[in-house]
């Protein structure tokens, strides 16, 4: 990621492999830091849940357990073994498909896979980030590059002023004053997304426009300064003014010249933004009871239900991960200088 | 002072009267509040009224009131994490850039991975395996925050210690510590400092989203975003539960941001490349 820790590397030696296949390197290389990352978080996951203080199977019983219960439950749930043998156990178990079973289930009497708790929730999930992500990558490259262009004119400080505003809020104070406005006053959106079970919530558009609304404003306002920045820059470039001399038009000179130039960073920075779309997400879908895979985390938090938590972290954190490594990759297409300088 | 206010916009001066009279109101607003904390006044989610300008809560209590306490709360956890956050990563980036021994790989492999984890997925798991209270929220938004600002003051301590007046300190014979604290320190202020307002805004919005998800503080403690999400079902009966704070704290982050914003362009540090509040 830091430039400076890459120049240490001792990579000399592949250079030459590296000009036969520089993209196929650039993204094994990638794929191998990757692995290692999430080694690392998934032990730190597990030792941030387990190691820690805290008693999974008392929280799952309540108050009023005797001591014996206690301990049948931790041998139920697998806690007296110890925890490097339950660390394994648990990796072994998410890399097979088995992401174990959800403490909500112990509690209820019975066994109750995680994975069929929130198989339905994760496309929840998805379709209210890809809706968003749709929305945002548009509308971001597009008022980005009008305020670049308009640099230092009123509609810029217009654009620059809000989103300044916009991307210091937190996402719930966006929702609730978006709820207020659209339910409280206007009375046209619902405040909660109902949906049920194994339906799809494309079927119910009314409910996903507010929490995408939510989502989209703290995302927008970051990536259109971010967009902006690069375009500014691109269009203060010599080839920009070269090319304004040689008299083509200014729409051939932004769209031809600027944008293309612009478009690498604009990419990281929006791959950027769906990461934080991740994190965001949590809240929004707890504020508008969005039945989703962030909903369904802060619902396991609550009730300590440490499995669960210990698995949605990391499926999380490998999406967060992909993500990154698909940004790059674009990015090393996008510029060729790239492919040889890493 | 005048490094970093000399010269504001007409917006700047807008925040940062906006700031602080917020800050006013988190710290002297329990002395003004009319009724007490805890007792209801009147009937659950009414309108205001004569006595109780905003309404009452879902449990009858008075709205005013409440939103006085709420600050405290909000500014000041936000406040002692973004504190321990430049403390820590003061320590382990000057440390790891003056050094440039095996701390330094180290840090730089460890806040890899914290970048590569949502901040706020940290800090549920964080909340899962210690449990929720102050605490943990402190410490878990400053260890957030600390890897940001240690590579900062990393990248300024390198480029500080290969600096004239550096090696003349060193070939003087200081000690090291010395060396850190007189020539490097000082010098480096100005690039560290350039960030403080987006990582206090960072600071309040992740303690405010923790709060509003009830993992961070508990009933009936009287805080901004706990007032909000206790009073969501409610939001029709009374709007003004959820406006009032939800303004307060849309007021708080806005103004440190711009302010931030505006100390950082004073300090001559570009504000368009920085990686923006998230």
């Amino acid at each position: 990621m830091s430039s400076t820790s890459d120049l240490a590397t001792p990579g000399l030696h592949l250079l030459r492999e590296r000009r036969e296949h520089p993209v196929l390197l650039f993204v094994a290389r990638r794929l191998a830091a990757a692995i290692a990352t999430l080694l690392i978080v998934s032990i730190l996951v597990f030792v941030g849940t387990e190691v820690l203080p805290g008693d999974a199977a008392g929280a799952v019983l309540g108050r009023n357990a005797t001591p014996a219960q206690v301990e049948e439950m931790r041998a139920l749930m697998g806690l007296d073994r110890p925890a490097p043998e339950r660390y394994l156990d648990w990796l072994g178990g998410v890399l097979t498909g088995d992401l174990g079973n959800s403490a909500a289930g112990f509690a209820a009497g019975g066994v109750s896979p995680i994975w069929e708790e929130i198989s339905g929730k994760i496309a929840n999930s998805f379709a209210l980030a890809g809706i968003t992500a749709a929305l945002m990558i548009p509308l971001s490259l597009l008022l980005g590059i009008v305020a670049a262009v308009r640099a230092g004119r009123a509609l810029d400080h217009a654009i620059s002023i809000s989103s300044l505003a916009i991307i210091s809020l937190p996402e719930f104070i966006i929702g609730s004053l978006l709820i207020l406005v659209f339910f409280s006053w206007l009375d046209l959106l619902p405040p909660v997304s109902l949906i049920a079970p194994d339906t799809n919530p494309l079927t119910q558009p009314d409910v996903l426009v507010l929490p995408v609304l939510t989502l989209l404003g703290a995302s927008l306002a970051a990536s259109i300064r971010m967009v902006r920045a690069g375009m500014v820059e691109a269009l203060n470039a010599e080839y920009v003014t070269m090319a304004r001399l040689n008299g083509f038009r200014e729409r051939m000179v932004v769209t031809r010249y600027a944008l293309r130039n612009a478009l690498a960073p604009s990419v990281q920075v929006l791959a950027q933004n769906i990461q934080y779309l991740v994190g965001g997400i949590v809240v929004t879908e707890y504020l508008f009871n969005y039945p989703g895979l962030g909903k369904e985390l802060v619902d396991a938090v609550a009730i300590r239900d440490v499995r669960e938590v210990q698995s949605v972290a990391l499926l999380i954190a490998a999406f967060y991960v992909g993500l990154n490594i698909a940004a790059d990759l674009l990015v090393v297409l996008l510029v060729p200088r790239l492919r040889t300088q890493r | 002072m005048r490094r970093f206010f000399g010269n504001l916009t007409p917006s700047a001066w807008i925040g940062f009267v906006i700031l602080v009279a917020i800050v006013a109101v988190a710290v002297f607003g329990p002395l003004l509040a009319p009724h007490p904390l805890d007792e209801p006044i009147g009937v659950p989610l009414t309108r205001p009224t004569e006595g109780a300008p905003f309404g009452t809560d879902f449990l009858g209590r008075d709205v005013l009131s409440r939103t006085l306490w709420g600050g405290r709360s909000v500014l000041g956890l936000a406040g002692i994490a973004t504190v321990l956050a430049y403390a820590g990563g003061m320590a382990v980036g000057l440390a790891a850039g003056y050094s440039r021994s095996l701390l330094d790989p180290l840090l730089m492999r460890v806040s890899d991975v914290m970048l590569s984890f949502p901040a706020l997925l940290f800090l549920l798991v964080l909340v899962t395996g210690a449990g929720s209270s102050k605490t943990v929220l402190v410490i878990g938004v400053a260890l957030v925050q600390m890897p940001l600002v240690a590579r900062i003051v990393r990248a300024a301590t390198l480029e500080q210690s290969v600096r004239g007046f550096v090696e003349a300190a060193v070939a003087r014979g200081e000690r090291a510590t010395a060396v850190v604290r007189r020539e490097i320190v000082p010098n480096i202020l100005g690039s560290v400092t350039a960030d403080i307002g987006l990582r206090f805004t960072y600071s309040i919005i992740l303690v405010a989203s923790v709060n509003f998800l009830g993992l961070g503080l508990q009933p009936p403690d009287a805080d901004w975003a706990l007032i909000i999400s206790e009073n969501r079902a409610g939001l029709t009966l009374n709007p003004y539960v959820i406006l009032v704070p939800a303004a307060l704290i849309a007021m708080f982050t806005i103004s440190v941001n711009v302010v931030g914003d505006a100390v950082a362009r004073n300090l001559g540090i570009s504000t368009a490349r920085r990686r923006l509040v998230r």
